[in-house]
């Protein structure tokens, strides 16, 4: 047995390369990148939630976090326009959901490739660079070398780089979860939504990735509404949060969400929040992300 | 009497001499135009279908074919309008099918859809065939393939047919590849993934009905999967395993059309097995390979003791 070592860095010196263009955090500031007022969602004929007001300013860090079932799922497609409103207004970038695509960086739930799709990670992360666009893209064309060399900056972005060749269906999850990050920030996203980035990774990486996007968020001004069931990876960096509950949501500022009192009554189950010698906080008592619940079919698609 | 002429050509073993007289038939040029126009035409768009696994639809959109050719037949036109017309609307068919309540739930009740529509063609083609009594020596070449009297006009509709699905994948395949693979980000990134399945559909059940001329109804798997789940396991490149896809198709359609010239087989046969040696030859070469890895990476155990 050969034991390979794999790259668990995320290199922070890259991060200039997702800098999205012509963007000015400073004059962006105070517009909303995702505002949702007096929203519903109705799935299936029931109502999932409603009366949500969300307004997540640009260039923030926000988590949305609640129990299993809530609907932070739901609450990031219908921001994308995948998921329509029954009731309620949302603006995204300063449009209708769903006009500002190409603008969004979007990391679904835990979805894995299985072991046959033979395509290769790197091809993965292409994809989001160009796979939208119709036609082919010539031979050896500078378009292509472009693509080519945007893929190289977002794989090392991530830590990817020794093992973004191999086939993605033979990459353990979190490898395939990091490959899917560099994908969803392959368009220089004003704005990323990521559905659990961090479960399927170890303490460890949760953390180098937890890094990786805070410093996204800063540096290059980009807005980040992430779904977390784990909060402490990235408590240090939360502008806001979300939390969904009980058919609603509540929104405020860690410190006023991030308590004893407010986490045990929407998780209707004793969480305690503590601070630790350091004076960062941590949350003990959460419940543990699901094993196995996947709002996705597992494995490739089949529409 | 194409068939007699067949006979009559004998092996000599000197190539050139062999090659110039299978090609002095017309018949036999035909053939080579029709097989590698339809062998491109099956590389590439089953390069897609293994990818999106949707080889039972593709199956089923060939079987579609038969009671079309035989009911064409039967009412005294070419099958080959027979194959398009069934091959397609089975595609229209099989598109209708609702994926509203989610993925996995929509893939159940398409391939419990698609099953459906299978049994019904086969039973139609046997009514059709057995409706046109005279015909039933002309059932082997639906289900299995023939290569004889392929005209000019077929050829040219065959040519059309190919350069309008190329067309068409050269212009969606990018946004394909991405609905294929993951649904989710695509949808997410504006890619319209229900309409591309739609369109893919239809390809492939254009593609089924030429391919079905070539190597029947029951065989268009030889040419629509085998090239291609060849490819995919040698390579991992896309641009790679598509070209090595188109050709294998073509090495296995010109090396069962000039077997089947000289022997009285059908030609289905022959096409099916070079593809299916093809198929075993790569998961071999694959396997040895990743064998010799291994033991070349391993460290000996004699030596790391010494
Ligand atoms: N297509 C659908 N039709 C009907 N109901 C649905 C559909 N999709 C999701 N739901 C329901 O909507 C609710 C919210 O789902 P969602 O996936 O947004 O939850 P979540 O908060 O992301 O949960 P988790 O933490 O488990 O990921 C769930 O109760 C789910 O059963
Ligand atoms: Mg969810």
């Amino acid at each position: 047995m050969t034991v390979r070592t794999r790259s668990t860095q995320v290199s922070v010196d890259a991060i200039d390369t997702v800098l999205p263009a012509g963007t000015d955090p400073p004059t962006a500031v105070n517009t909303a990148a995702v505002l949702f007022r007096n929203a519903a969602v109705r799935l299936g004929g029931r109502l999932v939630w409603s009366g949500v007001d969300v307004e997540v300013a640009a260039g923030e860090f926000v988590a949305v976090l609640g129990p299993n079932g809530v609907g932070k799922s739901t609450l990031l497609k219908a921001a994308l326009g995948l998921l329509p409103l029954s009731v309620g207004r949302a603006v995204v970038l300063d449009r209708p959901p769903g006009r500002a695509r190409a603008e969004i960086g979007y990391l679904p739930q835990r979805r894995s490739f299985d072991p046959s799709v033979r395509i290769r990670g790197i091809d993965i992360v292409r994809l989001g660079v160009d796979g939208h666009r119709w036609g082919l893209p010539l031979p050896g064309g500078e378009r292509g070398r472009a693509a080519g060399r945007r893929v190289a900056e977002l794989v090392e972005l991530v830590g990817a780089t020794g093992y973004a060749h191999q086939p993605i269906g033979r990459l353990s999850g979190g490898e395939q979860q990091r490959l899917l990050i560099a994908q969803a920030l392959a368009r220089r996203p004003r704005l990323l939504l990521l559905d659990e980035p961090l479960d399927s990774l170890d303490p460890h990486n949760a953390a180098a990735v937890a890094a990786l996007i805070r410093t996204i968020c800063q540096r290059a001004g980009v807005t980040v509404l992430m779904v977390a069931h784990d909060v402490n990876p990235i408590l240090s960096s939360l502008d806001r949060v979300v939390y969904l509950a009980g058919g609603g949501a509540v929104s405020g500022s860690p410190t006023e969400v991030i308590t004893s009192a407010t986490l045990s009554r929407l998780y209707q189950t004793p969480i305690e929040v503590l601070t630790a010698s350091d004076g960062r906080m941590v949350v003990v008592g959460q419940p543990e992300p699901p094993a196995a619940h996947t709002d996705r079919h597992v494995g490739t698609g089949h529409s | 009497m194409i068939v007699a002429a067949a006979a009559d050509a004998g092996l000599s073993w000197n190539l050139v001499r062999d090659v110039r007289q299978m090609f002095a038939y017309p018949f036999m040029v035909n053939a080579f135009r029709a097989g590698t126009v339809v062998a491109v035409t099956a590389g590439a768009t089953g390069w897609f279908m293994v990818l999106r696994r949707q080889t039972f639809a593709g199956h089923t959109l060939a079987v579609a074919g038969f009671p079309g050719a035989a009911g064409a037949v039967w009412l005294g036109l070419g099958a080959t309008y027979g194959y398009f017309a069934f091959c397609l609307a089975a595609a229209f068919l099989i598109a209708a099918i609702p994926t509203a309540g989610g993925a996995a739930a929509g893939r159940a009740a398409e391939s419990a859809t698609v099953g459906t529509v299978q049994a019904f063609a086969l039973a139609c083609g046997f009514l059709f065939v057995n409706l046109y009594k005279g015909f039933l020596g002309g059932v082997n070449a639906l289900l299995f393939g023939s290569f004889l009297g392929i005209t000019d006009g077929m050829v040219l509709t065959l040519t059309a047919v190919a350069v309008a699905i190329l067309a068409v994948l050269a212009l969606f395949g990018r946004p394909l590849l991405f609905a294929s693979l993951d649904p989710a980000v695509a949808t997410a990134a504006g890619v319209p993934v229900r309409a591309l399945s739609v369109a893919f559909l239809i390809l492939l059940g254009s593609t089924a009905a030429e391919v079905s001329q070539i190597t029947g109804t029951l065989l268009v798997f030889t040419l629509l999967v085998i090239p291609a789940a060849t490819a995919q396991i040698l390579t991992t490149r896309p641009a790679l395993s598509l070209a090595l896809t188109v050709l294998f198709g073509l090495l296995v359609t010109w090396a069962g059309l000039t077997v089947a010239y000289y022997s009285p087989y059908p030609i289905g046969f022959f096409i099916t097995s070079f593809s299916f040696s093809l198929y075993l030859l790569a998961r071999l070469a694959v396997h040895a390979h990743d064998l010799l890895d291994r033991t070349a990476r391993t460290p000996h155990p004699a030596r790391a003791s010494a």
